[in-house]
């Protein structure tokens, strides 16, 4: 199965990197008591799972080629979940039965469960959100975190100093983020790629830093805590109902997105940006504007993430600034790259492995952040188009027997996506 | 006036530490086109070398002139090859992919490094050993210029000397400087243009675990999550000076070390961090070329 010669070099590799994690993984030094332990056997254990990985890469790179040298040049293969939603039977069917877990779901599991659910489920609306920003116009925002840290603290001080209820500053808390995003996007989104990139990282961190500083203004590092939960027509809600209500709240903001991001899509805005993001200069020829669509990305983005930060605050009832650091814009991006940019059911499933999956197994949760650095690094570099690709609407041109051909005038492709 | 002299070399010292690993940044930027996100790790797993090399060289009671050589050479040989590894598992095989891939992974290898160094070491700051003595010759000065600092001035001056030399007279700097202009033309005239870029993301490496060993001797402590701080503030100020271009990289880094220490000593030190920042925002709003970079314009 594997020659001589790849054998050699997975041995070869695995020394390498024995020698590597040397002095990080096998010597732990303890400064005051002035000991050293010496943990050698971190060394066995790297050299043996650098070798399986090794093996398996090139098994899955020999099998990949001899499937291509089989199959040739094949269309995009389409994948079961995609097959699925394509007939409208199916697809009813399946909303029907995730609908109806997604209802009954709270009454079979604890509240705590709920309460994960519902953490996930903003995750998933925040995937969506930088979706638009990152998938659909491939603009790379790493400082995400921000808008979702103005929305939660402008409720949380509104709520504070005005006594504001949820429903009321949720409009205004989206709309704050919004406009956060406009400013910063307008000088912002001239810049290339990777230079948006950058900036959008630090603006992230100067909010979070500012938000640490400015006492006054924020309370600091230690936050602002009880802050109410989302009213329900007046009533006081006890604590247990109250989680469940925010969960059914959360599914209908889940749904409500999901419906905007999917009409979005297909709107002339939404294929601008993908037009955006495919080439800039020949979509500048086609008379779109470039600077009004990414903005309008941009500012969209930032408002779904305001959004979801005033219903993070509701739900937690505390904010602090430790919440909005750049490792959450990370996760979200992870998110998003997991599933697959620009794809909703992809965003929907990367939030929901990424954010329960830890969750419900303790024992990785401390390899959590570990997990998903290499995640980013092993889909790039695997499978780009993520777990769920985003199928791109297809336009087939249906050859009609030679008699006909020409004939017919209005002989227009028949479109159809596939 | 002792005190605007205080703050003049603590500017500097800042200025050269940042020039240490700005260089890194502006030498792959200028090579390949990307923005080494994982550079910042690099100079923290110098650091952690470093640390853990002196400790226990220390423990077993060698010299504190062997110590500093040891440790030294340790956090370069094993920063470098962190940094090619680095380069050859995350970046190589993305070399022809869309611009925002390699970005991607190489945020994702910051992450991953970061949380390696946190599970196989520890998450609390580690007391680093003072590496560099006390002069008896700066005893007169002492109160507003360190031994430390000195040493860090003289350190960088020396490694930019040499850096200089290896890019301006050197076979491989040679070799890097065409890579770098243009990589078809470079791989047409015969240079191993993998091995250019692996030669860069080494000689960078190196440089960043100088730094590295310098600022945490230095500061006196270390922990997993100095890389991501240290790593923004030298791209601000390769970016200053222009990326890609190294005299602009050490520009770059002497004025944002100066601004850091003239604005944390005259008006405020809660905002420390913001001015780092808020200056990397306003100078790719309104000059991203930089100071000493040259506009490039995309041509169709």
């Amino acid at each position: 199965m594997f020659s001589r010669k790849e054998l050699k070099k997975a041995i070869l590799t695995s020394l390498w990197f024995v020698f590597l994690t040397m002095p990080i993984m096998v010597i732990k030094v303890d400064a005051i008591e002035r000991t050293i332990y010496w943990r050698w056997l971190n060394s066995l254990y790297m050299a043996v799972g650098v070798f399986t990985v090794y093996l398996l890469i090139r098994l899955y790179q020999h099998r990949k080629n001899s499937r291509q040298s089989q199959a040739g040049e094949s269309g995009p293969s389409v994948g079961f979940l995609h097959r699925l939603l394509q007939n409208p039977r199916q697809r009813l069917l399946l909303f029907a039965v995730v609908g109806a877990v997604v209802v009954i779901f709270p009454h079979f599991t604890s509240t705590y469960q709920v309460n994960v659910m519902t953490t996930a489920l903003m995750y998933v609306m925040l995937g969506l959100g930088l979706n638009i920003v990152v998938g659909l116009a491939g603009l790379l925002d790493l400082g995400f975190v921000a808008f979702y840290a103005v929305g939660a603290y402008t409720y949380a001080l509104l709520n504070l100093h005005y006594g504001l209820g949820f429903w009321a500053v949720l409009p205004i808390g989206g709309l704050f983020a919004a406009l956060f995003g406009i400013i910063l996007g307008f000088p912002v989104l001239r810049l290339r790629g990777d230079y948006l990139a950058i900036v959008t990282l630090g603006f992230g961190e100067i909010i979070r830093l500012v938000l640490e500083n400015w006492g006054e203004f924020s309370k600091g590092p230690s936050g602002i805590s009880n802050i109410s939960r989302p009213g329900f027509f007046g009533i006081e809600l006890p604590l247990e109902q109250a989680i469940l209500y925010t969960y059914y709240l959360m599914v209908l903001f889940v749904i409500i997105t999901i419906f905007v991001v999917n009409r979005l899509q297909d709107s002339r805005l939404g294929r601008a940006w993908i037009a955006l993001r495919e080439d800039e200069i020949a979509c500048q020829a086609m008379g779109i504007d470039k600077h009004k669509t990414k903005l309008a990305a941009f500012s969209l983005g930032a408002f779904w993430a305001g959004i979801v930060g005033v219903m993070f605050a509701a739900k937690t009832t505390f904010v602090n600034p430790a919440s909005f650091t750049f490792l959450e814009s990370a996760i979200i991006l992870s998110i998003v790259v997991l599933g697959g940019m620009g794809s909703i059911i992809g965003v929907i499933f990367g939030a929901l492995i990424l954010i329960l999956l830890p969750e419900y197994l303790r024992a990785l949760s401390e390899y959590r952040m570990l997990a998903f650095g290499a995640i980013l690094v092993c889909m790039m570099i695997f499978r780009p188009q993520g777990l769920f690709a985003n199928i791109r609407r297809h336009y087939h041109y249906h050859k009609k027997d030679s008699s006909e051909h020409d004939s017919s005038g209005q002989d227009f492709p028949k479109s159809q996506p596939s | 006036m002792d005190y605007f002299i205080e703050l003049l070399f603590s500017g500097l010292t800042r200025g050269s530490i940042y020039a240490l690993i700005a260089l890194g940044y502006t030498m792959v930027y200028g090579i390949i086109g990307l923005i080494n996100f994982a550079h910042g790790e690099i100079y923290m797993i110098g650091a952690f070398t470093a640390f853990i090399v002196a400790t226990v060289l220390s423990i077993y009671g060698f010299p504190l002139l062997a110590i500093v050589i040891i440790a030294g050479l340790a956090a370069v040989v094993w920063a470098s090859s962190y940094g090619y590894t680095v380069e050859k598992i995350a970046y190589k095989p993305l070399r022809h992919a869309p611009r925002l891939s390699p970005l991607i992974s190489a945020i994702g290898m910051s992450i991953f490094l970061q949380n390696y160094v946190l599970l196989s070491q520890t998450s609390d700051f580690l007391p680093f050993p003072a590496l560099i003595p006390d002069f008896a010759f700066m005893e007169p000065v002492a109160h507003i210029v360190g031994s430390t600092d000195l040493a860090i001035l003289v350190t960088t001056v020396v490694v930019m000397l040499i850096l200089t030399l290896l890019i301006k007279f050197s076979k491989l700097g040679k070799a890097m400087r065409a890579t770098s202009q243009d990589r078809t033309m470079a791989t047409l005239v015969g240079i191993n243009v993998n091995r250019v870029i692996s030669a860069t993301f080494i000689v960078g490496s190196s440089l960043a675990a100088i730094g590295g060993l310098l600022i945490a001797s230095h500061i006196g402590q270390i922990n997993f999550y100095i890389g991501f701080l240290a790593g923004i503030k030298a791209f601000t100020a390769a970016v200053l000076g222009g990326i890609g271009s190294i005299p602009g990289a050490v520009l770059g880094s002497l004025i944002l070390g100066l601004t850091e220490s003239f604005a944390t000593g005259y008006v405020t030190s809660d905002y420390e961090d913001v001015f780092a920042f808020t200056l990397l925002v306003l100078i790719l709003i309104f000059k991203p070329s930089g100071l000493l970079g040259k506009a490039a314009n995309q041509k169709v």
